[in-house]
């Protein structure tokens, strides 16, 4: 059994699709008789022919939003297409923009939302969405009722993404409704933070650390450890929130989700928040002078000591084999 | 300026969290306390209502057993006053039907120039109330705000995104989602501490928000807990006590691996 159709709400970003995109296509051609994806943004046509290659036989696309935030224009401009398409599912990323327009949509047709999902199955036409909760330890599973479309989020890496399906990429232009006042948010500007190395949520190696490492000036450790190891440099939401280093270095539930070969998380106990982002790592080092810390249940090699003596001689013994 | 600030109070993250048997929902019978997440949104509020030389900050939650534990923490860091929906007929609610119940419990406190949230819960997490509330109010709305100016009708954001941030000017009212670190939020002082015991809390019902019962709690939420079960555990390896030596057991783990 499947569902008559299914649609993702893409994204992209510098006119290719988003990997955790391409992620969601993959899972709603299991699922759908039929996949179409919906995409906000001028650049339709560049992103449509990848979008078909994983299985989109249509592409609703939107002109572009002069500035505007999505939220409010998109989700009217899907409302509309959904009254007249009916799709039994609509798939989203967990993703600033995509949790914005699923707001803003379920309100406009009446529907509720499923979100932080890690899989999706069907029980004859029930869509039925699976969520790690506890720091990961319960899977909980809940089924959508009441009648379509269904609206749900899925955090990154939850599916494998394949090219596959006979999907054509056929952009379907659609209009962005006025929606008045509701969209008078516009960008200004954007800054973009320069990073070197490989991306957080792709490195085959992630070093990350946390308050333990007692003071922002401590962090060129961690950076120098993920250097020496071709790696990428991470953070716990703890020392993101008091500064030390921007967002865009954080691991966990509202940061990144990473699935390295090795995670290495330096002063850092593992609180919840912090191990659903993480612990899908193939291997799991942990330095932590608490031996209690939770960090320690999941790691493959816990160091119990203190990172200001453990990670210097690690710089230097890495150092010695050039 | 009037700020109001949408506050969740939440079961002490740092107990171990259960699920109601029966009904698969986070167990909340105990005593709540104000969502950490909350506690910026509520200090940015104070911060521009005091920049603006004028003005009250009001709070709205919603709670089971008419709990206002972690209502009267933001009243003692300085807000007015709350309004607390409070109704059996609100367990099971969803985050839809929640923002309907918020909607609603905004509306009696006038019309504020801006609505203030986290950006998700501690606790559920879902992280789409703050849309669906501006969408319910008919107002626009800035997510992930690092950075919060209010100048005359205007509201200036530095919005978080996947690569940096971006500068964002939206019309007042509007609601503004705040992550946490936005603002270092102050304890309350013995005085404030002592003086929020008389602020006001308006306790009231489903009925007295005009909502209808069916629209919130299990029968609003349209979806049903079918399965509840243990992930795989993660076996722990070994662990050791650093003597000294503890980096060359990571060497030797990181060369098994051939990473180096």
């Amino acid at each position: 059994m499947t569902l008559a159709k299914v649609w993702v709400y893409a994204e992209g970003a510098d006119s290719k699709p988003t990997s955790l995109t391409l992620e969601l296509l993959t899972k709603a051609r299991e699922l759908g008789g039929t996949v179409e994806a919906f995409y906000a943004g001028a650049d339709a046509a560049a992103v449509a022919p990848v979008l078909g290659s994983y299985g989109a036989a249509k592409v609703y696309a939107t002109s572009d939003l002069s500035g505007a935030l999505p939220g409010p224009a998109v989700a009217a401009a899907m409302a509309a297409q959904i009254a007249s398409e009916s799709p039994d599912l609509v798939m989203f990323g967990m993703t600033y923009e995509a949790r914005d327009v699923m707001g803003r949509l379920s309100v406009k047709i009446d529907r509720p939302v499923l979100t932080n999902s890690i899989d999706v199955s069907l029980d004859g036409s029930s869509v039925r969405c699976t969520t790690a909760i506890f720091g990961g330890n319960t899977l909980v599973t809940t089924a959508f009722s009441g009648g379509g479309p269904a609206l749900a989020a899925f955090r990154p890496k939850s599916f494998a993404a394949e090219e596959g399906g006979a999907g054509a990429g056929e952009v379907v232009s659609v209009a962005l409704p006025d929606v008045g006042a509701t969209g008078a948010a516009r960008v200004l500007a954007r800054h973009v933070e320069e990073s070197t190395g490989p991306k957080l949520d792709e490195a085959d190696i992630v070093v990350s650390g946390g308050r333990g490492l007692g003071e922002a000036g401590n962090y060129h450790l961690i950076e120098e450890i993920a250097k020496l190891l071709k790696g990428a440099p991470g953070a716990s939401r703890a020392i993101v929130d008091a500064g030390w280093v921007p967002y865009s270095y954080q691991v966990g539930q509202t940061g990144k989700v990473v699935k390295p070969t090795v995670y290495v998380a330096a002063g850092i106990s593992g609180a919840t928040q912090h191990m659903v982002g993480m612990k899908g790592s193939k291997n799991i080092i942990a330095i932590n002078k608490d031996k209690e810390a939770p960090i320690f249940s999941i790691s493959d090699l816990g160091i119990v000591g203190d990172v200001h003596k453990v990670l210097p001689k690690l710089i230097e013994a890495l150092q010695a084999r050039g | 300026m009037d700020v109001v600030v949408c506050v969740k109070q939440i079961p002490d993250p740092a107990v171990p969290g259960s699920l109601d048997p029966s009904a698969h929902t986070l167990k909340r019978e105990g005593k709540l306390i104000l969502d950490e997440s909350d506690s910026y949104g509520v200090e940015m509020a104070l911060q521009l209502v005091d920049a603006a030389g004028g003005g009250e900050v009001s709070l709205v939650s919603m709670a089971p057993n008419n709990e206002v534990s972690g209502l009267r923490t933001a009243l003692a860091m300085g807000a007015a006053k709350a309004v607390l929906v409070s109704d059996p007929a609100l367990q099971g609610s969803d985050s839809l039907s929640t923002a309907k119940v918020l909607a609603k419990a905004i509306g009696r406190i006038g019309s504020p120039d801006l609505i203030l949230t986290a950006t998700e819960s501690t606790d559920g997490y879902t992280g789409t109330v703050p849309e669906q509330v501006a969408e319910l109010l008919g107002l626009p709305s800035v997510t992930f705000a690092k950075h919060v100016e209010v100048a005359g009708a205007t509201v200036k954001v530095q919005r978080q995104t996947e690569a940096g941030y971006d500068e964002v000017e939206c019309s007042l009212p509007a609601v503004v989602s705040v992550t946490a670190g936005v603002v270092e939020p102050r304890y309350p002082s013995f005085k404030g501490i002592m003086a929020a015991k008389n602020k006001p809390v308006d306790e009231v019902t489903v009925a007295d928000l005009g909502l209808d019962a069916s629209s919130v709690g299990w029968a609003g939420a349209r979806q049903e807990v079918v399965d509840v079960a243990a992930a795989d555990a993660r076996q722990a390896g070994e662990i050791v006590e650093d003597d000294g030596e503890g980096h060359l057991k990571i060497i030797a783990f990181l060369e098994g691996l051939k990473v180096i």
